[in-house]
């Protein structure tokens, strides 16, 4: 089809500018990070080189905050999380799909049931039992993040299944009845043939969840209250109120809790857009 | 109990096939059990112990509270009487309609743009996607940054263009509107994939064959890609006005506690206040009722007005 030439520039130009509000505002944290406090404040488009050039920021960000602390606490918070939402899911979504049994409808609403549930209606309670149970509050690290891994799991839980659900649908079942005639049992069908051909979706679950539970400020900001507990967000978030107006430190820290997420997107992005777009649209 | 060793032979349904293989209970209830626990443990059985903690009364978070609150309904009442349940539910309202509005009606321009172009459209999709994977707390310190009264990157840009005064963005008369542009922002790119996605969906000989009978290109946008990318809108609708429900980590790091003057509070944010900062924990407990109703709601309005149509 043919076209005319500004409206095709016009059309790059607006599409551009909303690329722009995207990129920029990043690239403007990251310049500013190398700059000092009154800088930020006076010269926030220059670049940082020559007189301008500091790493002072980085330095007390490292000194000040335990980064390196916040990012082992949130990495192992979200792999856990990941980890576990794949088991539970996965074999949930397929008993759910291919056995028949008498409360099948029933649990097949009970789980779509659970994903209408905001975190503000159960947080509280949820809070309640794991301080009976002693894991909240503890000086102990693995209860600790035991303590935030729970409830995060259990949030992600019934929209995996309904993913999962889709995949173990789709599947042939002539194969699972062939690995049956050669022997398989129940669990090496679900091992041998179920993960392995839905790796693509397992993926998806486990991008979305990961990511959920990385960003997740509001249950973190519930569980781990304690400073050597914290995780990546709950950490920024403190950032705001302590020091407010280290402007050179927020960025710094901003910037240093950016980049690593920014790198893995631009690697996986396929699978993340995928992952997080993936209850939206159908099939 | 059997494996299925002598259970009837395969039954065909309708073309589904329920095989032989899955009829045993054991499993059934060893794959199931785990998932349902959680389920049940973390969310169903909280979900009612939380509408009990809204008539105790709770001083501090992890106890539910020694006695009855008195009047029962104390809570309750207070829910209509408290002018920043009001602030919070028109802010709310507000975070719903720039939803609509702007992530979804941004996103629908910018998709049918990017439509319209062969070269780039995998870049526009990885740069517009982006903001969602950062989290929303870090991204709230940038955008703390880029609204700083004195001065941040708006206001020293505004300086360029020879502007005089200061725009105070988080005072009273901005907040809210400082508040709602960054989710509005940070979601755009969401609604901006499902849509393209639609929009590949459509078959290109129907442009083809419009264009041949001397569609003009805004014709064929409106009596083709519109109408028949409206069950994709709808689910974005759908999508974003529950959404907005649950928005928490970018207003509350950007406007701790409503501030200023308790102006900026959303129902999310004004519940964690109560719980946390006011300990008033039962009175959270019934915020997060208040939450789940309007939830219901919204949800059920937002199905009948942006109903899926069938015949697409």
């Amino acid at each position: 089809m043919k076209r005319n030439k500004t409206g095709l520039a016009l059309l790059y130009m607006i599409l551009t500018a909303w690329a722009l509000t995207t990129i920029y505002p990043l690239f403007w944290v990251l310049e500013n990070s190398f700059k000092a406090k009154d800088k930020i404040l006076q010269q926030s488009f220059a670049l940082p080189v020559g007189e301008l050039f500091t790493l002072a920021n980085y330095k007390r960000a490292f000194e000040r905050l335990d980064i390196v602390h916040a990012y082992i606490n949130s990495i192992f918070i979200s792999t856990c999380v990941t980890i576990g939402v794949m088991i539970l899911a996965g074999l949930a979504s397929f008993a759910l799909v291919r056995f028949d049994f008498r409360l099948k409808k029933f649990c097949h609403t009970m789980v779509i049931a659970a994903m209408m549930f905001p975190v503000f209606s159960t947080i509280i309670p949820v809070y309640t039992m794991e301080t009976s149970w002693h894991i909240t509050n503890t000086s102990s690290w693995g209860l600790n993040m035991l303590s935030v891994i729970l409830p995060q799991v259990a949030g992600n839980i019934s929209f995996a299944i309904i993913v999962l659900m889709g995949y173990v649908q789709s599947l042939p079942l002539e194969l699972e009845e062939a690995a049956h005639l050669e022997g398989c049992s129940i669990p090496q069908i679900f091992v041998r043939i179920i993960v392995p051909l839905g790796k693509p979706s397992f993926v998806t679950v486990a991008i979305f969840s990961f990511l959920w539970s990385y960003n997740d400020l509001f249950t973190q900001m519930f569980f781990l209250r304690r400073p050597e507990m914290q995780a990546i967000t709950r950490l920024l978030n403190e950032l705001t109120s302590k020091e407010g107006t280290n402007y050179g430190l927020m960025a710094s820290a901003v910037t240093l809790v950016i980049i690593p997420v920014i790198v893995v997107y631009i690697f996986l992005q396929k699978y993340i857009i995928k992952g997080m777009t993936a209850g939206a649209v159908k099939g | 109990m059997t494996d299925g060793a002598d259970a009837p032979p395969v039954i065909i349904l309708k073309g589904v096939t329920m095989s032989n293989i899955y009829k045993s209970r054991k499993y059934v209830i060893l794959f199931l059990a785990p998932a349902f626990l959680f389920l049940i443990v973390y969310l169903y059985y909280p979900f009612f112990v939380n509408i009990y903690g809204s008539f105790r009364q709770i001083k501090n978070l992890g106890s539910y509270g020694t006695r009855w609150n008195d009047p029962l309904l104390e809570n309750y009442i207070k829910l209509f009487t408290d002018p920043v349940v009001f602030t919070s539910l028109k802010n709310t309202f507000f975070m719903i309609i720039a939803t609509i509005f702007g992530q979804v009606g941004i996103a629908l321009v910018l998709s049918l743009l990017v439509d319209n172009i062969e070269r780039g459209t995998q870049f526009f999709r990885t740069v517009y996607f982006f903001p969602i994977v950062i989290s929303a707390t870090a991204l709230g310190l940038l955008f703390n940054l880029i609204f700083l009264y004195d001065k941040g990157m708006l206001n020293q840009f505004l300086e360029l263009f020879g502007k005089a005064d200061l725009t105070d963005w988080k005072g009273e008369k901005l907040a809210i509107f400082t508040m709602v542009l960054p989710v509005v922002w940070q979601y755009v790119g969401f609604y901006f994939v499902i849509l393209e996605t639609g929009l590949n969906n459509i078959s290109q000989e129907l442009y083809e064959s419009a264009a041949i009978d001397g569609a003009t290109r805004l014709q064929r946008v409106f009596y083709i890609s519109i109408p028949l990318l409206r069950n994709v809108i709808c689910t974005c609708m759908t999508l974003g006005v529950t959404g907005a429900l649950k928005v928490f980590d970018l207003p509350w790091t950007m406007f701790p506690k409503g501030m200023p003057l308790k102006e900026t509070f959303l129902t999310g944010t004004y519940m964690y206040y109560q719980t946390m900062e006011a300990k008033n924990v039962d009175y959270g407990s019934t915020l997060a009722i208040l939450i789940v109703v309007l939830g219901v709601i919204i949800s059920k309005v937002t199905r009948s007005v942006f109903r899926e149509s069938e015949d697409i």
